[in-house]
């Protein structure tokens, strides 16, 4: 019995952690990168000022391709 | 080539490439690969909302030409070739490198097509290139009668 307990929290803790991995994971792929005429690169990451910015208006864009 | 053949290569080389608008400077959309030409200015309006916007947060004096947003929801590219620019979306985690490979590619063949003033010139040499062409096979054709007679 308390074997079976011990892993059923086991597989709870284990689906919790793997979601939690995978949203911060989401999260972070989130970023704007800017390339300019003298081949140097500005990588956004989400949080940054220039991204928030930059985000919203990116998925406007997408969703307009979708008709949503 | 016509912005609209070289939209429909685009979609049809990059399978990665899921809508993609080309429209210039001030907003007019020259080709999109959307049907409505509604959500195609809507779509132009957008994405150069995105660039006026990547511009501002620029920091040093070399000018913006391409740009990549990855959200969750999908990536956005936009890239910039003096007036004309070509923005597209893209599922998640596209290869960037060949997403603005592909949009540069067609950037480039539409570009002749957004610079009419270019066409009459190019047509005015040919022609002259071709009357001289003419005249240079039409004389040795004739010293040869003159030689025969």
């Amino acid at each position: 019995m308390r074997r079976s307990i011990a892993a059923l929290l086991g597989v709870v803790g284990g689906m919790l952690a793997g979601a939690a991995f995978i949203r911060r994971q989401s999260a972070h792929r989130e970023r704007a990168d800017l390339y300019f005429e003298d081949g140097s690169m500005l990588s956004l990451t989400n949080g940054s000022p220039g991204a928030e910015r930059l985000l919203p208006l990116a998925r406007d864009v997408i969703r307009k391709t979708r008709g949503t | 080539m016509d912005a609209q053949q070289a939209l429909a290569d685009l979609t049809e080389i990059s399978s990665q490439i899921q809508a993609a608008v080309v429209f210039d400077d001030t907003g007019k959309v020259a080709a999109a690969t959307l049907a409505d030409s509604t959500r195609a200015d809507d779509l132009a309006q957008a994405a150069s909302g995105l660039l006026a916007a990547a511009d501002a947060v620029k920091t040093g004096e070399s000018a913006l030409t391409q740009l990549e947003v990855a959200t969750g929801e999908g990536n956005v590219f936009v890239v910039r070739a003096g007036k004309t620019v070509i923005a597209a979306t893209t599922g998640s985690k596209p290869t960037a490198g060949l997403v603005f490979y592909d949009l540069k590619s067609a950037l480039r063949n539409v570009k002749p097509t957004s610079a009419p003033a270019k066409k009459p010139a190019a047509t005015r040499k040919k022609t002259a290139t071709a009357a001289k062409k003419k005249t240079a096979a039409r004389k040795p054709t004739t010293r040869k009668k003159q030689d025969e007679t």
